[in-house]
């Protein structure tokens, strides 16, 4: 019964699947489309944590610890970007988003 | 040697379930408290793997900082969420079905899969045993990793520059302090003086004109 790599990855895997399934429900609220978002990251971050530890090597976590700034980061620029969206159209949906018609 | 085990399953158990619920959850504010729930038991595995500082980190930097931004933004914005949840329905099998996929491959991966044994040999930087793992961590970071360490602080002095720069606004109707405009005032731009005839006293259109 002892605990291997192979359980944390299985995890991860777990976590990465309910972030993207996450983007597909939600398709129209953008704060929850972030909450995935940040749910993809970690999982990113236990699959590096996990390889770090079960390696031997702190490598692992010294990028995990980049991850965790660049999640960081993006959370508050993307909640920045959302509260100005609002300020001018009133409304978070993303099918809106719509203006330049790409 | 079993409670370990029955640590990882409890942590990975409540983590998945959590995940679960903050993609279904109706309130986006319980989404932002199963995710704190997720993130807490995330960083209870990161304990168990033995990377006790990033553990730490991922409770200060997520459920202190993050969720509470998402908290305070979702409490801030007047959004009728009930509206934003149409469409739910209609993209659960495309979903379920690209995310089955998805898992399944990942898992088969998983299952199948392993390290390379001269992986093991190329090893960068090797855990000491003799120290703690912030300790540790702090060997690597500041002298071979120094780089990545400055750039991810520039990293965050752009997202706090930007994200002031985006959400600052300055409305008209709010008066603001301006030290030069206060500066240059004489007092003939201040005051005025009048001959006030007797019994009739300041009108208030005058008044008016100078008090601007």
């Amino acid at each position: 019964m002892t605990i291997g790599l192979g359980h944390y990855l299985a995890v991860a895997a777990m976590l990465f699947t309910l972030g993207i399934l996450g983007i597909f429900l939600n398709r129209k609220n953008i704060i929850v489309i972030l909450m995935s978002v940040e749910l993809i990251l970690l999982a990113v971050n236990i699959n590096l944590v996990a390889f770090s530890t079960f390696l031997g090597d702190i490598v692992g976590q010294v990028f995990a610890l980049l991850v965790l700034t660049v999640a960081a980061a993006e959370a508050a620029i993307g909640l920045a970007v959302l509260v100005v969206y609002f300020r001018n159209r009133g409304s978070i949906a993303v099918e809106d988003v719509n203006l330049m018609k790409g | 040697m079993i409670l370990p085990a029955l640590f990882f399953y409890l942590f990975a158990a409540v983590c998945v379930a959590s995940a679960v619920m903050v993609i279904v959850s109706k309130n986006p504010v319980h989404s932002v408290l199963y995710l704190i729930l997720a993130f807490v038991n995330a960083s209870g595995l990161f304990v168990l793997m033995g990377a006790e500082f990033l553990a730490m980190i991922l409770i200060v930097v997520y459920v202190g900082a993050v969720a509470v931004l998402f908290l305070f933004v979702i409490m801030m914005l007047d959004v009728d969420f009930t509206e934003l949840r149409e469409g739910f329905l209609q993209y659960m099998p495309i979903g379920l079905v690209i995310g089955g996929i998805f898992l399944f491959e990942l898992l088969l991966t998983v299952s199948y899969w392993v390290i390379n044994p001269t992986t093991a040999k190329t090893i960068t930087a090797a855990i000491p045993t003799n120290v703690t793992n912030t300790e540790a961590l702090g060997l690597v970071l500041y002298t071979k990793y120094v780089h990545y360490f400055q750039l991810s602080g520039m990293i965050l002095l752009v997202a706090m520059i930007g994200a002031i720069v985006l959400t600052l606004r300055h409305k008209a109707s709010v008066k603001r302090q301006d030290i030069n405009v206060q500066n240059a005032r004489t007092p003939e731009m201040a005051m005025a003086v009048r001959k006030v005839a007797v019994g009739q006293g300041l009108q208030d259109t005058d008044a008016a004109e100078w008090v601007k």
